[in-house]
């Protein structure tokens, strides 16, 4: 009996590792022909290092025109993330079980993950917001990872996308703070830990701060991952040299790893600085 | 002429598409559509579901835990009354034991006590008979010693009368000696 669970447990994950092996090389193939209909043919033997071309935002369907309501590419991958986002959390959590399979799992690891930070960071009276969090996060993270396959386009790579968002928070956060507080709100500012003569200079240095919040908020996350897919395209030009070609693609591998921590990372750091942002209006008083 | 001016647009920004304000529009319109998306599915389908799942196992944990506690002290008492019973039944061993020795030691007592007065009866009788029969034999004695000396006076001196008063004073004295 035990040699057989064995027997059925080593077919599984060898099945498994099959499918695996087949998706991978089924995306291989799709990639490399992709690459033969791309411009990726070096003109005239010299290297074609363009990294700024992959954020280009263009019609999905062909024209010039990019009116506010056409379908481009940002339209493409931001609806490949809803499709991902709804794979986890409604298809992974379909069985409702007690005990979770694996998707399952990874759903309510996330929303554990990111509720604990809502809980811990801005404290309990933040939950009726973990909503609005928790899709912000959900968002960020797989627009990240999905634009960390090839030939895909990062819609968090550019400003519009995350100066929104970060403004999203930084508009709510304020409206929040004045209403739960009213004019309280403003004693964020006014730092009584302070000496009395230093504060009025504090405050104004405070309120500068306030006002860059936006701006380090949105520029950390889209300037992390627009430099490192520059980075991985000037990287993934250099790997048409012959000669240095083994050190670029050995370069393109850690700079990949790389990516993929700061993908998640940024996500991390872009939802944990909004619970921080939440945490000032809700608690104002130092 | 439009196609002219999104070339120059593009040629004017050929560093940073992310600085081209022309697609600022499409982006942000379709990350708002985005955003209003993923939220409902967040918050019609997902935090519902998952926060119930959550509220369930937590119940299940808590439920499996009591009844894990309850069969425990049931376990506990089933323990106690088994020692209980353990202990009753020895008791109540000793107990029958103690009596049926007692009864025993009665009933050994009144025996040995009937046999003693058995006995004592019996050493009486033997003891009358045994006087009965010195009484006897002692006279037996005396007629045989008075034979006897009659005897040896008739020998000692035959032809002789002996004085037969005389003799059986003679031997009441030796016999007295």
């Amino acid at each position: 009996m035990a040699t057989e669970s064995t027997n059925t447990a080593e077919t599984q994950t060898g099945g498994s590792g099959k499918t695996i092996a087949l998706v991978l090389a089924a995306v291989a193939v799709v990639l490399f022909i992709l690459g033969l209909m791309g411009d990726y043919a070096p003109e005239g033997g010299g290297l074609s290092i363009d990294p700024m071309s992959q954020f280009e935002v263009s019609p999905l369907f062909g024209g010039d025109e990019l009116s506010w309501f056409v379908p481009s590419n940002v339209t493409l991958w931001m609806g490949i993330a809803i499709a991902a986002v709804a794979a986890l959390l409604v298809m992974g959590t379909r069985g409702r079980a007690v005990i979770p399979g694996r998707s399952q799992s990874m759903a309510e690891l996330v929303y554990g993950f990111v509720h604990k930070m809502v809980e811990d960071v801005a404290g309990k009276d933040a939950l009726p917001y973990f909503p609005y969090i928790f899709t912000a996060f959900l968002y960020i993270v797989f627009a990240n990872v999905l634009g960390l396959i090839p030939a895909s386009f990062t819609t968090t790579s550019h400003a519009a996308v995350t100066v929104t968002l970060a403004l999203t928070v930084f508009i709510s956060v304020t409206v929040i703070g004045f209403a739960k507080n009213g004019v309280g709100f403003l004693s964020l500012f006014w730092l009584t830990s302070a000496p009395l003569i230093l504060r009025p200079v504090l405050a104004v240095i405070e309120v500068i701060l306030y006002f860059a919040r936006p701006v380090s908020h949105s520029v950390r996350l889209f300037g992390a991952i627009a430099a490192g897919h520059a980075v991985m395209k000037v990287f993934a030009g250099f790997a048409g040299a012959a000669l240095i070609a083994p050190l670029a693609i050995a370069g393109m591998v850690a700079i990949y790893a790389l990516e993929l921590l700061v993908a998640v990372l940024q996500a991390y750091v872009f939802t944990i600085l909004t619970c921080v942002y939440l945490k000032d209006a809700l608690h104002p008083h130092h | 002429m439009a196609d002219d001016a999104t070339a120059a647009a593009a040629d004017a920004a050929p560093g940073m598409p992310q600085l081209d304000i022309t697609s600022f529009p499409n982006q942000i319109f379709w990350l708002v559509v985005t955003l209003i998306a993923i939220y409902l599915i967040v918050s019609r389908v997902a935090i519902p579901r998952i926060g119930a799942v959550l509220a369930e196992r937590q119940g299940t944990l808590t439920n499996d835990l009591a009844t894990a506690e309850d069969l425990k002290r049931q376990a506990a008492e089933a323990e106690a009354a088994y020692n209980q019973a353990l202990a009753d039944a020895r008791s109540e061993a000793h107990r029958i034991a103690d009596e049926t020795r007692a009864e025993i030691q009665a009933e050994l007592d009144s025996a040995i006590a009937r046999a003693d007065a058995e006995i004592a009866a019996k050493a009486a009788e033997s003891e009358a008979r045994i006087a009965e029969i010195q009484a006897g034999a002692l006279k037996s004695v005396e007629a045989v010693a008075g034979d006897v000396a009659a005897d040896i006076a008739k020998a000692v001196a035959p032809g002789q009368s002996v004085d037969a008063k005389a003799l059986a004073d003679a031997v009441a004295a030796r016999m007295k000696g």
